[in-house]
């Protein structure tokens, strides 16, 4: 009889769980409420900040409304696919996103975007953002599927201190590759217990690896990722063979940070708000953005004005234009399952109106899209550091805007993390990673390097 | 007992032949809910699974919208991959290594001695052995991680006689992995051989000692194969959970470094999540299910734990 009871309540709970199952929320339904997804961790929170601002003034300003914050707290990487995860089902999928510049076209062809063209046209601001800006939302169809808040270019951050020590000039400017390796070289001999050089070349690390790592040295060299006028990927340039050998080197002289910190997840976080600020590291290449941890917040460190330089990256030989960077940036965009896309845009053009976006582009240290907001005296002022940052826009490069883009940036990370692990020669791994970019994007959308 | 059923049946139904056929369904009927739960969740998932290998899904563009049946090419695909060869011999590695080997010799190792032990020391090894295995897979995983990294206990303890600088995880991660699994998996296999070691009748090994056979003898002539069943059903347990591994791999090593301790689970959620290769990764998925079918196939032809 004991049993037989056991028996039933077992059958009463697993019935109410799949009533459960079948009776979650679907997204379809409009109860008002808007779901805004978007990342969080440790050092990231000037997104949060801001979301929480317009959430307040968004609910004040229409009545019977609500936001609803949804944040996802994880790295980059991991961001990228539980945003995924969320958009594959409707009853998840989030009505206004935040969204990396690169994911825009694959997630607009995915059909997790909805175009708001429509919705920009009304909108007085729109025409206070410049065409990179502009240019950053579209997808294949050439519809917009999001609005920036702000861009981004990399550089290469030193520690003054370190370098004094080693001997080394304080408003040192590397001319090329060789350069940055002879500082490297300098700092682990006359400077021991401090990683001399870090150039991200972890899976873990994600996108850092393939953007703030690989891409700064291949479009130093001439070589690109891919042929925007022929619509080809390209194999096996002599660029991609040399960044690689610059990992080798990094790597294999132990310039670099050692094996178990390169595929710590974590490192970027590591970076900013312990490596550099505890004179641990003495070169980074990194974003732009690093700065705005360190004006305010959490991981306040108000010396890093008197410690920290920062040099353009060069180009490999010194050849033109001498200096380089990459350009990224991240989007508010509508999903496409939202019940009221014009509530959701609505709520984006509060959060990145011209008071939110001067707060946001300020702590957020990005490179301020909107006209009004680069010229205010306000964010001029904010961060010595928008000066130099905003002075490499004319040399900086883009990612291949494709869906197929953020396949093979995984793949340049396994070949960047082979190499710098020294599992394989740089030749070996660009041949991996060619193996690889035809089996992504077939044979036919692939030309070799002239 | 099971024999006891059985005869049970047939003899009721001899007696009323005309109503064998509707006795059956209702003798059936209480099967039915239960049925019907491992069709909905067990067979339900499988053949989503074949199915998904079968399509070239992905997480985001335009194959998330609009996934293509291809056949068998993730297959085809995975096949001439070297990258899923050197996992898959990892995983038999990893399995064999920490499961077969480890957790059952060392499982039945300690169960010996704990017979032989004094009761207060007998309770305190087991109490020790069982926190390993009452720990959650992730509170071990990183307890392990912290134990095997590269400033961590271990290396801690190592520098106290001046050699603490190997980085653990980088340079041995298969051996961190399967040390990991065999911690964490001993405690289950040494409670399924006390329970069945216990049930061994006294009388048989004193006879066989009386016949002068020597306690090596004894072991592996009668106690052995008195408790074939408890070593076969341990056997495939252990096994099939070690194969489904992941969270232990994953916090230790991430499947790294590079692919060197990418078992078939951690290479399918790498595929899957992190190369948004939804299709590819079911694909091994499906392949590391066939590989626990063929080990539990193995098992109960060689073992034999029907027959008495």
């Amino acid at each position: 009889m004991a049993r037989r009871r056991h028996f039933l309540a077992t059958a009463a709970a697993a019935t109410l769980a799949l009533t459960a199952c079948g009776g979650a929320s679907s997204g379809g339904d409009d109860d008002g409420t808007i779901r805004v997804a978007y990342q969080r961790t440790a050092q990231f929170t000037q997104l949060e900040d801001v979301l929480e601002k317009a959430k307040t003034e968004y609910e004040a300003a229409n009545e019977g409304r609500t936001v609803e914050l949804v944040p996802i707290e994880a790295e980059q990487d991991q961001y990228f696919t539980k945003l995924a995860l969320m958009n594959r089902s409707p009853s998840t999928a989030p009505d206004v996103i935040y969204e990396d510049s690169f994911q825009v076209r694959s997630d607009a062809a995915a059909g997790y975007l909805a175009p708001i063209d429509d919705m920009l046209a009304e909108w007085e601001d729109w025409p206070q953002f410049d065409e990179t800006a502009k240019q950053a939302g579209l997808g294949d169809d050439g519809k917009t599927y999001g609005v920036s808040m702000g861009t981004d270019t990399r550089g290469i951050y030193f520690n003054e201190q370190i370098f004094a020590q080693a001997g080394l000039p304080t408003d040192w400017q590397p001319t090329t590759w060789d350069d940055v390796l002879a500082a490297a070289r300098t700092v682990k001999e006359r400077v021991p217990g401090v990683i001399p050089l870090n150039v991200y070349a972890g899976r873990a690390a994600g996108e850092a690896t393939s953007m703030q790592g690989f891409e700064m040295l291949l479009y130093g060299t001439g070589d690109e990722l891919y042929d925007a006028d022929t619509q080809k990927w390209i194999t096996g340039s002599q660029g991609f063979r040399d960044a690689l050998g610059f990992y080798d080197t990094v790597y294999s002289e132990g310039l670099g940070p050692d094996t178990s910190l390169m595929l710590d997840a974590a490192l970027g976080a590591r970076i900013s708000t312990e490596l550099l600020p505890q004179g641990k590291l003495a070169m980074a290449i990194d974003g732009s953005w690093l700065p705005g941890a360190w004006i305010s917040g959490e991981n306040e460190w108000p010396e890093w004005e008197q410690t920290m330089g920062i040099a353009a990256m060069p180009t490999q030989n010194g050849q033109d234009p001498g200096r380089t960077s990459m350009s990224g940036g991240w989007l508010l965009s509508v999903g496409s399952t939202a019940a009221d896309p014009q509530a959701a845009f609505d709520f984006i053009t509060v959060a990145l109106n011209r008071e939110n976006a001067l707060k946001y582009d300020t702590e957020n240290s990005q490179i301020a899209v909107r006209k009004d907001v680069a010229q205010d005296p306000e964010y001029l002022a904010y961060n010595p550091s928008f000066e130099f940052f905003s002075s490499l826009v004319p040399v900086t490069n883009f990612r291949p805007a494709t869906p197929d883009y953020s396949q093979i940036s995984a793949n340049i990370q396994v070949a960047a993390e082979a190499v710098a692990t020294g599992s394989q020669s740089p030749e070996e791994a660009a041949q991996a990673y060619d193996e690889g970019l035809v089996g992504i994007v077939g044979e036919d959308r692939t030309q070799a390097a002239g | 007992m099971t024999t006891a059923v059985t005869t049970h049946g047939p003899r009721r139904a001899e007696r009323t032949p005309a109503r064998r056929g509707s006795g059956t369904i209702v003798k059936l009927a209480p099967l039915l809910p239960a049925c019907a739960l491992m069709l909905v969740f067990l067979a339900g998932p499988i053949a989503y699974a074949l199915y998904g290998s079968l399509t070239n899904t992905a997480l985001s563009g335009y194959r998330a919208a609009d996934p293509q049946f291809v056949g068998l090419d993730n297959y085809a695909q995975l096949l001439s991959s070297g990258e899923f060869w050197q996992s898959a011999w990892l995983t038999l590695f990893f399995v064999i290594a920490s499961a077969v080997v480890g957790q059952n010799v060392l499982g039945m190792a300690v169960a010996l001695l704990l017979r032989v032990a004094l009761g207060p020391l007998r309770s305190f090894v087991s109490a020790l052995v069982v926190t390993a295995w009452v720990l959650p897979e992730i509170v071990a995983a990183f307890a392990l991680y912290a134990f095997f990294s590269t400033d961590g206990t271990l290396n801690a303890v190592l520098g106290a006689v001046g050699a603490g600088d190997t980085a653990w995880l980088v340079t041995f991660p298969m051996m961190a992995v399967v040390l990991a699994n065999v911690w964490r998996g001993t405690a289950f296999s040494m409670m399924v051989y006390g329970a069945a070691l216990s049930e061994v009748p006294p009388d048989v090994t004193e006879a066989a000692s009386l016949d002068g056979a020597s306690g090596a003898q004894r072991f592996f002539r009668i106690t052995l194969p008195m408790i074939r069943r408890s070593i076969s059903t341990n056997l495939m347990l252990t096994t099939l959970q070690t194969l489904g591994v992941f969270t232990l791999i994953w916090v230790m090593t991430g499947g790294g470094p590079g692919t060197q301790s990418s078992t078939l689970p951690v290479l399918a959620f790498q595929e899957a999540f992190k190369f948004a290769q939804v299709g590819y990764g079911t694909a091994i998925a499906v392949v590391t299910l066939v590989v626990g079918a063929v080990f539990a196939a193995v098992y109960v032809r060689v073992l034999k734990p029907e027959v008495d």
